[in-house]
């Protein structure tokens, strides 16, 4: 089974299905939806075998598979998958199945068609599968630009107020990161002896003026995608302006390529480079959790605010990945997935309510538990996960990326705990103006708030629920398969942990 | 003389080792399951477990308390008495490695017979008290769900499980304490402790990071054993770190101000968690770390003085309050002010420290479960200015509570005279002036709450009635209410005699609480002079709230002076924290969302518009999306091929 081309497979099974249900007939919305979950859910049984064909302590790459696609360039499709590449794929499979389940009827109060829409999550599906699997550096700057198309219509077609302005404005910030990238990318090729490789430009010596200059060319491409302070101002906009399942899917999966692409391209490929940017990526990361928590302590649209409290944990993220421990980097890595996993969540719940509403504005709300208890209850429970509360999966990331950050470097481990502070009251005070207080007797008239959590929105919120419990519990499946990629990645720029600084650990009679 | 006031040198704890759980206590992971399981079943099936679900919540922590009894004499009858059970690894990564495991040991044993035997006792009188709310099932989870997190928090083995379980009981406190979330004051009460709380977690957060930087680990065994290792700056910095936290979670200065506001929760809530245990959780942490504690005399200094100073603050505001749960909140700060002293004082004061949160959970949960009995006769009425002559009406209320007042006033034989008395002893066997100082503190807080508690037992039981017109007849409570406080309070009445031999005794297996040396240390004051004194105190302090209150007390506010009205006002606690941490932070938070408005994102704004020609042309962009998103992707296209030519010819390189 492992000769099997998963991740081809996994890339052009989308988008297949994405031109299946654009060409059914407009009339019949829902025979797209229903073609449309039940792709989704084929590619997730698919994912589901290659995490299970995947060999823990295997090679560091699996699945490769290579085709010829511009000879004279060096540019091939290759594809393979590391730990980390692996575990966003399970997400990516995991996600979309549940987005499309609760964007049923967004589409509707659009003019648009509804086929299309769901034609697009597919469409986006299939570049976000295949920006993670890419292992040819062409190949993932080709995916890294595409990826925006779909998301731009999404935003820009079926969004909600001032679509328009952030639609263009999401795709102008990503253009001009990617254009920098194309830049350092076309730059590589030419120091790395005209080849796109992944696994040959790893093993290039690179000068070192030339090595910062490429390093900040993709820097600034995935700190603008991530988002990092201060290249976010994109982000509130459009995740306050997408719909609901689009928003989920951009913060959760979306963004964590630029996480990503700093952990496969920018540590590995120019690794004296990271090493010599690493204080002002630690700044950035750091004033990011302080100052995009404060920012979502101050919001007003529970989508916006759910956006910030992303900037903040992105900022986590940065900090994890350029502590270089293995324990930061881990956490770094294991926060996407969590993360995923928890504003994915709060996204897909903030959209039930907005829904329901008709408003994203806190102030149109409170007291809402009372009227729909249920909704309430998982919004509470996303927010738990958000502000990183142990029994949550994001504890045990945010937990690892603190601890490992603190051996090396203690003022910004410490400064990042303070964050964690602000996290619980972003989240309470947000949780107390929904649902708490008084009943807005504004709610008691809108026709939606009298319904709580139907069957459909229960299997969505559901899986999401019991994931984040499990993995906050016992994160080791999730850790056994990230461990090695990180450990690989910490060779690559030849980093070890410090040892504990009062001697080796006593051996205590244990 | 020279020799009474040489500085006792401070000896590290020697390798610490625990067993292997093996046989019946294999199973002590039940202890945490049970009750979570149970909460986890009543939230689930949500209505549909309204008639039941209350009993199964008290079923749950009955069978814990069984089961915690079972598992306590296995372990008397160990050798070591220290056993600890590995469930799984946690997080395993790098050189970290994190047990999701437990430890049973004398200290984790008391406090699981603490949590389960007073908790079963409390969620029974609940069954009652809940009856007509609609929200009782979820009550009873969140109530469950407590007492697993707490659970978890006394039987962990290493600080990242201790943090787990210190999480857990601050969620469930902010889900009782917002249980009437409708009310706004309920709503911002849980707010607020979680939030105060969240900055001591921030502290005892840092400090776990320091033990795996410079021990590479968090497990408490390995902690301890290596504390020796670490310079006296690490050291002291680590214990100041988890006095933050325990500060936080035990109501202590400066962290204290959430504590009484959570009385917005139900009073069963007030009882179980905001007086007898997850309060007592700062006391359970530096006990618990007492290795660490012990290694570095300032840090022992600085508990004390929170101690003291927090002893004397819940007081002197315990005297200034009208609401008679504050008044009990307030005295809740104080007493655990009087175990902060003990376990700051080290050596055998961390075993005296125990012996009263044992026995302040017992008086205080009578306490809160009499006044919840007093609220329930009176039309949920709590201000005692309103209250005065229900000692006719509710007689075993009165007599309960009775007992639970003569033993936080420590008159001898009731229990906190066999528990608080020796932690001021002890106060004054410090080898400096500072025995004095402490000593001092320690004997006025014992007049002081004689002061505030006899006003509160007064006020509500004697004197004339100056009930409100809507009261006709005060009730007493029904059985399922009496049979909790009859209990607790034959536990007031004894708890202290009984427990002040043997529990030291017991506790001395457990690492590092065994080292108080016998020889008594000398006291500044002979032992029986603090005796008379601490006794002369009370009874002045009892005799005079009683000779002003006897005869009842005004209704309404009064005029009154500098310290009272300070007092009042919580000696302007929460002004400064108003004043230095809430406003500033609205404001910066304001100022913050205005620039990040209009300064970046308006930088950037015009960057692009630069960048693009003119603000002409992106407003043209906002409009003409799709041509000018296909055109900027050709742009890009023609880039690349362009590139490429470029660098096939040649040019480039």
């Amino acid at each position: 089974m492992s000769d099997f081309p998963f991740l081809s497979v996994l890339t052009v099974a989308p988008l297949v299905g994405a031109l299946v249900v654009a060409v059914l007939p407009r009339r019949r919305p829902e025979l797209a939806k229903q073609v449309a979950l039940g792709w989704s859910l084929l590619v997730l049984a698919l994912s589901v075998v290659m995490w299970v064909t995947w060999q823990t302590g295997g090679d560091r790459f699996q699945f490769r598979e290579s085709y010829p696609w511009i000879p004279n360039w060096g540019v091939n499709f290759t594809f393979a998958a590391d730990g980390i590449a692996l575990v966003m794929l399970m997400l990516i499979a995991l996600l979309v199945p549940l987005v499309i389940l609760a964007s049923w009827h967004d589409a509707e109060s659009s003019k648009r068609s509804v086929p299309v829409y769901f034609a697009l999550l597919l469409v986006l599906e299939c570049t976000m599968i295949g920006v993670f699997a890419a292992a040819d550096v062409f190949l993932f700057y080709v995916f890294f630009e595409i990826m925006l198309v779909p998301m731009y219509f999404l935003i820009g077609s079926y969004g909600g107020h001032q679509r328009q302005y952030a639609a263009v404005k999401f795709f102008l910030y990503s253009l001009v990161g990617g254009l920098f990238m194309l830049a350092a990318v076309i730059g590589l090729w030419v120091v790395g002896g005209k080849t796109f490789d992944w696994a040959a430009l790893s093993e290039v010596d690179i000068s070192t003026g030339a090595e910062r200059w490429l390093f900040l060319g993709f820097f600034i491409a995935f700190a603008i995608k991530a988002p990092f302070f201060p290249f976010h101002t994109w982000l509130p906009d459009a995740g306050g302006a997408a719909p609901a399942g689009a928003a989920a899917l951009l913060v959760g999966v979306l963004d964590k390529v630029g996480t990503f692409g700093l952990l496969r391209y920018c540590l590995p490929l120019f690794p004296d480079a990271a090493k010599w940017f690493a204080p002002w990526a630690l700044a950035l990361g750091v004033i990011g959790i302080i100052y995009a928590a404060l920012l979502a302590i101050g919001q007003n649209d529970l989508k916006r605010l759910v956006s910030y409290t992303s900037i903040a944990h992105f900022g986590f993220i940065g900090v994890g990945i350029f502590a270089f421990t293995s324990q930061a980097a881990t956490g770094a890595v294991l926060y996407m997935v969590n993360h995923g996993l928890a504003t994915g969540l709060l996204f897909l719940v903030v959209g039930m309510l907005v829904a329901r509403r008709g408003s994203a504005l806190i102030s149109d709300f409170g007291g809402a538990g009372k009227l729909v208890p249920l909704l309430a209850g998982v919004l509470f429970f996303a927010g738990l996960a958000s502000l990183a509360l142990p029994g949550t999966a994001p504890f045990i990331s945010e937990f690892l990326v603190l601890i490992g950050t603190f051996s090396v470097n203690k003022p910004v481990a410490v400064i990042a705990t303070l964050g964690v502070i602000l996290a619980a009251a972003y989240v309470l005070w947000m949780v107390q103006r929904t649902t708490q207080g008084t009943l807005n007797p504004a709610l008691t008239e809108v026709e939606g708030m009298k319904r709580d959590l139907n069957l459909r929105e229960k299997v969505v919120v559901a899986p999401l629920v019991a994931l984040i419990l499990l993995l906050g519990f016992y994160p080791k499946p999730v850790t056994d398969v990230i461990n090695p990629a990180v450990q690989a990645t910490m060779q690559d720029i030849g980093k070890t942990d410090p040892a504990p600084s009062a001697g080796t650990p006593q051996e205590a009679s244990r | 003389m020279m020799e009474i006031l040489a500085k006792a040198p401070v000896e590290p704890v020697g390798a610490v080792t625990y067993g292997t759980a093996e046989g019946l206590l294999g199973s002590v992971w039940l202890l945490v399951a049970i009750p979570l399981v149970s909460a986890a079943i009543l939230l689930l099936l949500g209505r549909r477990a309204d008639r039941w679900g209350h009993w199964l919540g008290v079923a749950s922590v009955g069978v814990a308390f069984l089961l915690g009894l079972t598992y306590f004499f296995q372990l008397r009858g160990l050798e070591n008495r220290s056993v600890e059970l590995s469930l799984w690894d946690f997080i395993a990564v790098g050189d970290l490695r994190v047990d999701f495991g437990l430890l049973f040991d004398p200290l984790a044993a008391v406090f699981v017979l603490l949590i389960t035997g007073v908790g079963f006792l409390i969620h029974l009188y609940a069954v009652e008290y809940m009856a007509h709310d609609p929200g009782r099932r979820r009550f009873f989870a969140y109530f469950n769900l407590f007492v697993a997190a707490m659970l978890l928090l006394v039987l962990g083995n290493n600080y990242v499980m201790l943090f787990f379980g210190w999480e857990g009981v601050g969620l469930a406190s902010y889900l009782l304490i917002s249980f009437w979330y409708v009310r706004p004051a309920a709503a911002t009460a849980g707010k607020k402790a979680f939030l105060m709380n969240r900055v001591g977690d921030a502290g005892l957060l840092i400090g776990i990071f320091i033990m795996f930087a410079t021990l590479g680990t968090t497990q408490y065994d390995e902690v301890f054993t290596g504390v020796g290792s670490l310079t006296a700056t690490t050291v002291l910095l680590l214990g100041l770190l988890l006095l933050l936290g325990a500060a936080g979670k035990s109501g202590q200065f400066p962290l204290q101000a959430w504590l009484p506001d959570a009385m917005e929760g139900p009073t069963p809530v007030s009882a179980l968690i905001h007086a007898a245990t997850m309060v007592t959780a700062g006391v359970y942490l530096i006990a618990r770390s007492n290795p660490i504690f012990s290694a570095n005399s300032t840090l022992q200094l600085v508990v004390v003085s929170i101690g003291a100073l927090t002893l004397l603050l819940g007081a002197v505001i315990g005297m200034a309050k009208d609401d008679i749960k504050r008044v009990l909140a307030w005295s809740t700060v104080s007493q655990i002010g009087y175990m902060f002293l003990g376990v700051g004082l080290g050596g055998a004061a961390y075993a005296l420290a125990i012996v009263h949160l044992l026995a302040h959970g017992f008086f205080k949960a009578n306490m809160f479960l009499g006044a919840g009995s007093v609220m329930h006769g009176m039309k949920d009425q709590v201000d005692i200015r309103r209250f005065g002559g229900l000692a006719k009406y509710m007689k075993i209320t009165w007599l309960t509570f009775m007992a639970g007042w003569l033993a936080i006033i420590g008159l001898p034989p009731f229990s906190g005279f066999f528990s608080k008395e020796p932690i001021i002893v002890a106060a004054f066997e410090r080898d400096d002036w500072t025995a004095w100082l402490f000593g001092m503190a320690a004997l006025l807080g014992a007049g002081l709450t004689a002061f505030y508690m006899t006003r509160l037992f007064v006020l509500t039981f004697h004197g004339p009635a100056r009930w409100t017109e809507e009261i006709d007849h005060p009730h007493e409570s029904p059985k399922l209410m009496t049979i909790p406080l009859i209990l607790l309070a034959v536990g007031s009445i004894a708890a202290g005699a009984l427990m002040v031999g043997p529990v030291p005794e017991w506790l001395e297996a457990t690492a590092g609480l065994g080292g108080g040396s016998e020889a008594a240390h000398e006291t500044v004051l002979s032992h029986l002079a603090i005796t008379i004194l601490s006794i002369g105190v009370t009874v002045v302090g009892a005799g005079l709230a009683w000779f002003l209150f006897r005869r009842g007390t005004a209704t309404e506010p009064q005029p009154a002076g500098v310290l009272v009205t300070a007092a009042r006002k919580n000696l302007y606690t929460d002004a400064v924290n108003e004043t230095v941490f809430e406003k500033p932070g609205i404001f910066l938070t304001r100022a913050l969302v205005y620039l990040d408005n209009r300064g970046i994102d308006g930088l950037v704004n015009a960057l692009a518009a630069g960048v693009g020609g003119g603000s002409g042309r992106l407003r043209r962009l906002q409009t003409g999306f799709v041509r000018s998103y296909a055109t900027t992707i050709l742009a890009g296209a023609l880039l690349v091929v362009a590139a490429f030519l470029a660098v096939e010819a040649g040019w480039l390189v």
